[in-house]
C-alpha cells in the first residue's frame, strides 16, 4: 500500500516539476506579455468585472451600490417596453449592417487591391474617410433634413418623385432605413483597413503557382488562394463587424434625436446610455450591457464556426 | 501608344477578364462617389461664406470660396485664455505617446501569444477577444474610480496609459503574426538570436503593414478623444475639446464650425496617408513565407 502511495507521490512530484519547468522555460513569454497583461487587467478586465457586479445592484453613482439580486434583469425583460423595441432595432441593424458591411469591407479591399498603387492609396482614403473624421456623419442630418432645405428632399422634389418633403429622420416609417444607410456608409472601418493590409502580405508566388495549376478566373483565385491566406484577418474583421453593428448608438442619437420619435430608433446601446448617463441608474445600464455582452459572445462563436469553412 | 498598351497588358494578371476589370472600376467609382459625398460636402462648407451656408435652396458646392472661416477660426483661437498652441501640444503629445506605447505593448504581447506555447496562452487571448464585446459606455464609471485610486485624474497619464493596452491592438497584431512561419524563428534561434532580437529584427519588420495599420487606428482614437471625463485643468485639455467650445457660439459660428471639422481632420489624414502609403509599398519586400 505504501509503495503505491509513494509511486503516486513521485508521479505527482514529477508532474509538478514538469509544469514548473514549462512555466520556467516560458518565463521570457510571460515577461513579454506582462506589460500588456497588467494594463489590460487594470483598465479593461477590472472595469468589465465591476460593471457586471453593478448589474446586480442599485447604483445611482452618488450613493454606494446596493445589492438587489436579479431585479434589474427581471425588470429589463418583464417591465421595459422600450428595451424590447431597442432589442428589435439592434437585431435588425446587426442582421443587415453586420454581414453586408463585412462583405462590403472585404470586396472593396479586394477590388482596390487590383488597382495601380497611387490609385489604391486614394481609394482606400475615400472609403475609410467616414471613420477617420469621426463626426462627419452629422452631414447626413443635413442631407436627410425633413424640410425642403434637405438635399434629399430637394432632389426628389425636383425630379417630381415626391410632392412634399418627407420627414426622413422623425417619421417612424423611414428612420431605420436612413440609419441603415448611414451605418453601412460607416462600415468600411477597421476591418476594411486590416483587409487592405492583409492582402498586401500574400506571397505573389502563390498566385503564380495558381496560374500554372490552372486557376481560371479571379473568383477561383479568391476562394482557393486569397481567402485561405486571409483567414486571420477575416476573423479580426468579423469581430470588428460584430462590435460595430451591435454597438450602433451615436448615429441614431445624432440623426433621429434622443429620444427618437416613439423610441422608434432606440438601440440597445442608446437605451443603456439613457439609463447610465441621464437617469443615473448605472445598475440597470450595466444589466443591459451584460445582456448585450452575452448575445455578442454567442454571435461571435457562431461566426467563428462559419469562418472555419472558408476555403475548404 | 501601341507600346504602352502592350505594357499595360503585360502587367495584367493572366487570369483576369477585361469585362470584370471594367466592372470593378465602375463599381468603385459609383460607391466611391457615395462614400466621398459627405467628405466633399464638409470641405466645400468650410470654404463657404456665411450667406452661402444659409442659402435657400441649399447648394452643395461652394460658389465663392473664401478663407474667412479659417481667418475667423485663427482669430478666435488667438483670443483664447490658454494659448491654443498649448491645446495642440497636449493633443499631439498624448496621441504620440499613447500610439507608441500601444504599438510596442500590443506587439510584444501578440508575439508570444502567436508564436509560443505556454500555460495560459489560449485563455488570455480568449479574454482579450471577449473584452472587445463589452460596451464602453458602462465601463466609464469603474474606469473613473480606478483612475481616482491611482491618483491619475487630471493628468496626462489618465489618457495615455489606458491607450497602451487596447484589446483591438493585440488582436490585430496577433492575427498578422500568425502568418510568420515558425521555421524562420527556429532558424534564428539556432543561429543564437535571443527572443528580444528575433522580435525586433525579424518579427516586427515582417508585420510592418499590421503595425502601420495599428498606428492609424490608435492615432484616430486618441486624437478624437475629448478627454472631458478625466481632465479638468484648462491647460491640460485637448484640441477637440477646446475647438468644440469655440463652435458652441451659435449661428454666427457655423462657418467656423465647418472650418473646425476640416482642421481636426488634418492630422489623422496626414498620418493615414503616410502609413497607408507604406502599407501598400511593403508588398514587394514581404517575400519570405512558407
Amino acid at each position: 500500500m505504501s509503495s503505491v502511495m509513494a509511486k503516486y507521490m513521485t508521479i505527482q512530484k514529477r508532474k509538478f516539476k514538469h509544469g514548473w519547468k514549462v512555466a520556467k522555460q516560458s518565463r521570457i513569454c510571460y515577461l513579454f506579455l506582462l506589460p500588456y497583461a497588467l494594463l489590460f487587467t487594470l483598465f479593461t478586465v477590472a472595469p468589465v468585472c465591476m460593471s457586471i457586479y453593478y448589474s446586480f445592484t442599485y447604483y445611482n453613482v452618488l450613493e454606494p451600490a446596493r445589492f438587489i439580486g436579479l431585479t434589474n434583469y427581471i425588470n429589463l425583460i418583464l417591465a421595459d417596453d422600450v428595451f424590447l423595441i431597442s432589442v428589435k432595432n439592434t437585431f435588425l441593424l446587426a442582421a443587415i449592417t453586420g454581414p453586408i458591411g463585412y462583405i462590403m469591407s472585404f470586396l472593396f479591399a479586394w477590388f482596390i487591391n487590383e488597382l495601380p498603387r497611387l490609385l489604391r492609396a486614394i481609394m482606400v482614403l475615400i472609403f475609410y474617410a467616414p471613420t477617420i473624421s469621426g463626426q462627419v456623419y452629422m452631414v447626413w442630418a443635413l442631407l436627410f433634413s425633413g424640410d425642403s432645405y434637405g438635399y434629399v428632399n430637394a432632389w426628389l422634389m425636383q425630379f417630381g418623385i415626391i410632392d412634399e418633403p418627407v420627414l426622413w429622420l422623425t417619421d417612424v416609417k423611414y428612420m431605420m432605413g436612413v440609419i441603415i444607410i448611414v451605418v453601412l456608409w460607416m462600415s468600411l472601418g477597421n476591418g476594411f483597413l486590416s483587409f487592405v493590409a492583409g492582402l498586401q502580405g500574400i506571397d505573389e508566388s502563390q498566385f503564380e503557382a495558381g496560374y500554372v495549376d490552372g486557376i481560371k478566373n479571379r473568383w477561383q483565385e479568391l476562394w482557393y488562394i486569397t481567402l485561405p491566406n486571409m483567414k486571420p484577418m477575416l476573423l479580426f474583421g468579423a469581430v470588428m463587424a460584430i462590435t460595430q453593428s451591435f454597438g450602433v448608438a451615436d448615429v441614431t442619437m445624432v440623426l433621429c434625436g434622443f429620444p427618437s420619435t416613439d423610441y422608434a430608433a432606440e438601440t440597445v446601446v442608446s437605451h443603456l446610455i439613457d439609463y447610465g448617463q441621464y437617469r443615473f441608474d448605472m445598475g440597470y445600464a450595466s444589466a443591459i450591457a451584460t445582456v448585450l455582452f452575452v448575445v455578442m459572445i454567442l454571435c461571435n462563436k457562431a461566426v467563428h464556426a462559419l469562418l472555419r469553412k472558408v476555403g475548404t | 501608344m501601341k507600346k504602352n498598351r502592350k505594357k499595360i497588358l503585360r502587367k495584367r494578371k493572366p487570369n483576369r477578364s477585361i469585362g470584370g476589370d471594367i466592372g470593378i472600376y465602375i463599381l468603385l467609382i459609383l460607391f466611391g462617389a457615395f462614400f466621398a459625398l459627405p467628405l466633399v460636402y464638409s470641405i466645400c462648407t468650410a470654404f463657404k461664406p456665411l450667406d452661402e451656408i444659409y442659402i435657400f435652396p441649399p447648394k452643395f458646392y461652394v460658389k465663392n470660396p473664401t478663407m474667412d472661416n479659417f481667418a475667423d477660426l485663427f482669430n478666435i483661437m488667438g483670443q483664447s485664455f490658454v494659448p491654443f498652441s498649448r491645446y495642440i501640444f497636449n493633443s499631439v503629445f498624448m496621441t504620440a505617446a499613447g500610439t507608441l506605447g500601444n504599438v510596442i505593448f500590443c506587439s510584444m504581447g501578440a508575439y508570444v501569444l502567436s508564436k509560443y506555447q505556454f500555460p495560459g496562452n489560449k485563455a488570455f487571448f480568449a479574454m482579450v477577444q471577449t473584452a472587445l464585446m463589452f460596451s464602453v459606455y458602462v465601463t466609464q464609471i469603474p474606469n473613473y474610480l480606478i483612475m481616482t485610486k491611482l491618483g491619475w485624474i487630471d493628468t496626462y497619464l489618465s489618457i495615455i496609459v489606458p491607450a497602451f493596452a487596447t484589446p483591438m491592438g493585440l488582436f490585430l497584431m496577433k492575427q498578422f503574426m500568425e502568418g510568420i512561419p515558425d521555421a524562420l524563428i527556429e532558424a534564428a534561434k539556432i543561429d543564437g538570436a535571443k527572443e528580444g532580437r528575433i522580435f525586433v529584427r525579424i518579427v516586427m519588420p515582417m508585420v510592418k503593414p499590421a503595425w502601420l495599420t495599428l498606428i492609424i487606428f490608435s492615432v484616430i482614437a486618441i486624437w478624437n478623444n475629448r478627454a472631458a471625463t478625466f481632465i479638468y485643468s484648462e491647460e491640460l485639455k485637448t484640441l477637440p475639446y477646446a475647438l468644440q467650445q469655440l463652435i458652441l457660439g451659435g449661428v454666427s459660428r457655423a462657418g467656423v464650425g465647418a472650418a473646425v471639422t476640416l482642421f481636426m481632420m488634418i492630422v489623422p489624414i496626414t498620418i493615414f496617408l503616410m502609413c497607408e502609403g507604406n502599407v501598400i509599398e511593403t508588398m514587394a519586400s514581404s517575400g519570405i513565407k512558407d
